[in-house]
């Protein structure tokens, strides 16, 4: 069983909803990157998306363009990536890592041979934005090599499409709530609640949520009813600007703590439900 | 002069069955998109399916290449110029003639009138150097449409009188302030708008780049450039052309010069990538003669990147052709051999601009100025009864400015 389903199933056994936070790698710091992935479990992150920069991010609003930005002027790369993730794993053997980002980076690397690395340096997951099922041949040394290549599924994905899109998801699904860029703030959070129900006729996997999900509030209305809540562009504004690697760390940790609560508090209430029943 | 039947040998490969259903061209193409834009542009390829069949469509996409471009752009003999290069004689297609100025038009028109079609009430574009957001914005006023057009904030600097046309015809230009402020981020941010107003918006894109059915769709708008060309040279040559010659960033002028010719085995093809400063300074834009295959704004293609697959900046002394990527059935033509692609420096091109200028009267986009220093220098390898048509694709009035600073002079 790989690390990111071995996760949901502890999610589920507990009866919890999971927190997936996405970080963009080598910002704001790049000495920061390893010591805020730690900061974010500690404070209640279930799963760690890691952004692999890139120069033309299509799918990303400002907040993670900037981000991409800053990261590569400080030379990020894959290489570094991979080195970070390695010294994660060197303290925490157990939260799944997923990388997301965009293809090119990887074909330039030569797919098989970054796959390879990745695999070694203790990445479970490939989220490939510009990647969807129609290319799947593209990605499939990625999978073969043993990396879940998490997919997407949106509001315009038609019905056929998702049945196709849950046979082939692999860890979690990620469903992206509204037809936007990421950092939006355009959540209609019945919308998405019907469009998860209906997902679940074919989901084999876990349902994720993300885009528009920026705080306690918004994570705790979609967690009645998905397996985990994706945060990205709201804890990478938040991180931006730290002038230090403690700062960093201090803005994670408040950042994320409350979520965690209030997710948690959600369960609370699930479970009391439950038992007055 | 030497025998050239119009008629070609059977080809080996048949270039007109390209794309294949999945929009591939060879290995390049596809659509590497976000899970989100799948829908919308599988309804804009069933429409443009359907559409580019309708005979009342196409008779109107006739109708306004006549009427309102200017069609059939006439093949001119540049008598005075093949004589100064002693060489081939140098034919120009005059693009340039088109209402507004340039190919571009063939396109707009084109996707305009899809965008109609389907419902679309707003249209939006990316521009570099401001052609094809002119373009937009004139059809978009035409049909009534709602125009957005994006340009980089480098480029709005640059061109300011485009900018203010496109204001004129009524577009709202947007400045993206991403990444280098160019052509690309332009792409990336229509891109953004596209996904986040999929429902009422459509999105003409200026080049034969792009996700699926877009490098099909916009070479077909621009298709009638090289279908003319074929026939007028039967008409006026009595034969085809021994070489065609076009510029290449995005390509679609390029295409649309090359594709009727693609099964003409016998006629040699080559396209002129912007050298900029020399393509071993690094200061270029010559994606297939110096980029490698990659994926870029949703096909894969050549594209020029570092060694950490992070898109490179280009260089280039016309902005229409400063772009990082190309069209991936230009990559396909690379790859199988059936046209060659060369690099023109901002040196040659300038010089070719002012010997067209004063041997035949007419001012040249620095764009295809580029393909009239490539038709230079193929014509003055080859005898006098050789044929070498150029694509003139596009007038210069709009580099008036960008030649003046260069050469020191204040206007």
């Amino acid at each position: 069983m790989s690390r990111i389903d071995h996760r949901f199933a502890a999610l589920r056994a507990q009866d919890r909803t999971g927190l997936i936070t996405f970080l963009t790698a080598g910002d704001p710091l790049p000495a920061a990157t390893v010591a805020i992935m730690h900061e974010l479990v500690a404070a209640g992150a279930d799963l760690i998306e890691l952004g692999v920069p890139f120069s033309d991010p299509m799918a990303d609003g400002p907040v993670i363009q900037h981000a991409s930005e800053r990261a590569l002027a400080h030379g990020v790369e894959l290489a570094t990536i991979l080195g970070w993730v390695r010294e994660f794993r060197q303290r925490d053997a157990t939260t799944p890592i997923v990388l997301m980002g965009y293809l090119n980076p990887v074909e330039i690397h030569g797919a098989a041979r970054f796959a390879d690395a990745a695999v070694a340096a203790g990445v479970d997951g490939i989220l490939l934005v510009d990647c969807p099922i129609e290319e799947a041949a593209t990605a499939a040394p990625l999978r073969e090599a043993g990396l879940q290549q998490i997919l997407l599924a949106a509001p315009t994905t038609g019905e056929e499409r998702l049945a196709r899109i849950c046979a082939e998801a692999a860890g979690f699904l990620y469903y992206v709530s509204f037809a936007g860029i990421t950092g939006a703030d355009r959540i209609d959070v019945g919308a998405v609640r019907a469009h998860v129900e209906r997902l679940r006729q074919w989901a084999k996997v876990p349902v994720a949520v993300g885009f528009g999900i920026r705080d306690a509030t918004s994570a705790q209305a979609i967690a009645a009813f998905a397996d985990a809540v994706v945060i990205g562009s709201a804890l990478v504004a938040r991180l931006a600007g730290a002038a230090s690697v403690d700062e960093a760390r201090a803005r994670a940790r408040e950042f994320v703590a409350p979520v965690r609560a209030a997710l948690d508090a959600g369960t609370h209430a699930r479970q009391e439900r439950h038992q007055s029943n | 002069m030497p025998s050239n039947p119009a008629t070609a040998p059977s080809a080996v490969i048949d270039y007109n069955q390209f794309p294949d259903s999945s929009g591939r061209f060879g290995a390049y193409g596809g659509s590497f998109v976000a899970e989100t834009l799948i829908a919308p542009l599988a309804e804009l390829s069933a429409a443009y399916q359907r559409l580019r069949r309708d005979a009342a469509f196409c008779a109107e996409f006739e109708h306004d290449l006549k009427h309102y471009v200017g069609r059939p752009s006439p093949i001119y003999h540049a008598q005075r110029l093949s004589r100064q290069v002693g060489g081939a004689q140098i034919l120009l297609k005059r693009e340039d003639l088109n209402h507004t100025g340039a190919h571009k038009i063939n396109n707009t028109i084109g996707q305009a009138m899809v965008a109609r079609a389907m419902g679309k009430r707003r249209v939006i574009a990316e521009t570099g150097a401001g052609q094809h957001g002119v373009a937009t914005a004139t059809v978009c006023a035409r049909f009534g449409l709602d125009c957005v057009v994006y340009m980089g904030a480098t480029d709005i600097e640059r061109q300011k009188i485009n900018v203010y046309r496109m204001k004129l015809l009524g577009a709202q230009v947007v400045p993206v302030t991403a990444g280098s402020r160019t052509l690309k981020d332009a792409l990336n941010e229509a891109m953004r708008d596209w996904v986040s107003n999929v429902a009422d918006t459509f999105y003409i894109i200026g080049t034969v780049a792009g996700p699926h059915p877009y490098p099909q769709m916009v070479r077909d708008f621009n298709a009638v450039v090289g279908r003319e060309a074929r026939a007028q040279m039967l008409e006026q040559f009595g034969r085809l052309p021994d070489v065609i010659t076009a510029c290449v960033g995005g390509g679609s002028n390029a295409i649309g010069l090359f594709h009727a010719f693609l099964n003409d085995a016998q006629v040699r093809i080559v396209g002129a990538e912007a050298a900029g400063e020399g393509l071993a300074t690094g200061r270029h834009a010559a994606s297939l003669a110096a980029g490698r295959p990659g994926v870029l704004h949703g096909n894969r293609t050549y594209v020029l990147c570092d060694d950490g697959g992070q898109i490179t900046e280009t260089h280039s002394v016309s902005a229409g052709l400063d772009y990082p990527g190309v069209g991936p059935e230009h990559a396909f033509l690379k790859d199988s051999g059936r046209a060659e692609y060369v690099g023109v420096t901002d040196a040659e091109a300038l010089a070719a601009f002012h010997q067209l200028a004063r041997s035949e009267g007419i001012l040249a986009a620095l764009e295809s100025s580029h393909a009239v220093a490539q038709a230079i220098k193929l014509a003055q390898d080859l005898p006098p009864d050789r044929l070498v048509l150029c694509n003139l694709s596009g007038r210069g009035d709009k580099d008036v400015h960008t030649i003046a600073a260069r050469e020191g002079i204040a206007l």
